[in-house]
């Protein structure tokens, strides 16, 4: 799922400053340009992000016995640069139990290239749609709570990226 | 005669027995399978309702398809609430989204129009004496609701991936289609000055 592409407010950055170029002389273009429109824009919590989320999660080895992956990024709005160190927490419908229960909450760190990778018990289809939930929030940074759907129940991967904005 | 009750059971029992053998069953709570089925059911029933008040149904009279309809429409009130209810309980933060049109599932709001529209059908015919409602203008208030509780049951089911089969829940799906277009054309329900069928005089 990756909600890094384009939004509204980026793309309408962008057109202005296209607009502004072409008005304007090409010389002072430039300084007009928005810092928004050049960078990375932050990610949005998505709606049901935060459903059944428990605080505190324990970063863990794996979660429960094992045999999904949940994979994702995180990065700075703006540059863009990879997050080190970075607090993930995940939880998910699984065969090992549902939603709201302990054992399928778990949270991981990211690496030195802001990536994190975390096994957990196969995402089952639950209210409808297989999803997990993944939650930024550390405090540093903007809390986000992402929400990613399966392309397929079958699958046994899943993955969710972060961008984030200063606190 | 037996063969359309036979047919109408293999509907609405065929798409519930598939279900019923779903691996995802394994991994859910009671209350939530309790839930689930509750919706299969509340789908069934809806078949049934543009049957009775056609009466496509062999055997019965139209009086007693009527009395069936009115029924029906109470038990589907019943399923509708077991439904929400045992979803609530089994993931509140899902359903209070749900019931807010918050929910980031696409089937969601089809389903919760569909469920409001299901109350409000129930409500009005449970107080359609008292009110004093004409027989034209229930059927004013009934028919656009009506069509509003079947695409919305249909279409929330279709986008759910869940313990039903995708076949026989597609077949109960169009079958619900069908029986409602059917009753519509054949009840000639937009003009005005029609008589239901076997609706005596006395009652309009």
């Amino acid at each position: 799922m990756s909600t890094v592409a384009i939004n509204r407010r980026s793309l309408l950055a962008a057109g202005g400053s296209v607009l502004a170029t072409g008005v304007l002389t090409s010389g002072v273009s430039g300084l007009l340009l928005p810092a928004r429109a050049a960078g990375l824009a932050p990610t949005e919590t998505m709606s049901g992000g935060a459903n059944n989320y428990r605080k505190g999660a324990p970063v863990v080895e794996r979660i429960g016995k094992g045999g999904f992956w949940m994979s994702g990024t995180v990065r700075r709005a703006g540059d863009g640069a990879p997050l080190a160190g970075q607090r993930i927490q995940i939880w998910a419908h699984t065969v090992e139990g549902q939603e709201h229960e302990p054992q399928s909450h778990g949270a991981t760190l990211t690496d030195k290239d802001g990536k994190f990778r975390l096994e957990m018990p196969q995402i089952i289809p639950v209210f409808g749609q297989p999803h997990g939930h993944l939650a930024y929030d550390s405090g540093e940074f903007k809390t986000v709570f992402l929400r990613p759907v399966m392309r397929s129940a079958k699958e046994t991967s899943l993955e969710a990226h972060f961008v984030l904005q200063p606190a | 005669m037996v063969l359309i009750w036979a047919a109408l059971a293999l509907a609405i029992g065929v798409p519930i027995a598939a279900a019923a053998g779903s691996e995802l069953l394994a991994w859910r709570g009671p209350i939530y399978i309790l839930a689930g089925f509750a919706g299969i059911v509340a789908l069934g029933l809806v078949l049934l309702q543009p049957l009775l008040i056609g009466g496509y149904l062999p055997g019965l009279s139209a009086y007693r398809g009527r009395r069936a309809h009115h029924w029906i429409g109470g038990a589907l009130v019943v399923a509708v609430v077991i439904h929400v209810a045992g979803l609530w309980f089994t993931s509140p933060p899902d359903m209070i989204d749900a019931l807010t049109y918050a929910s980031p599932t696409p089937f969601s709001p089809f389903g919760v129009t569909a469920m409001w529209a299901i109350f409000v059908v129930a409500l009005l015919a449970s107080l359609r004496r008292w009110l004093g409602l004409r027989l034209r203008t229930w059927r004013f208030i009934h028919m656009p609701l009506a069509i509003v509780i079947v695409t919305g049951s249909v279409v929330h089911c279709l986008l759910i991936e869940g313990t039903m089969e995708r076949i026989s829940k597609a077949a109960l799906c169009v079958l619900v289609l069908a029986a409602t277009v059917k009753v519509m054309i054949d009840l000639q329900v937009w003009r005005k000055r029609r008589t239901l069928r076997g609706e005596s005089p006395a009652q309009q």
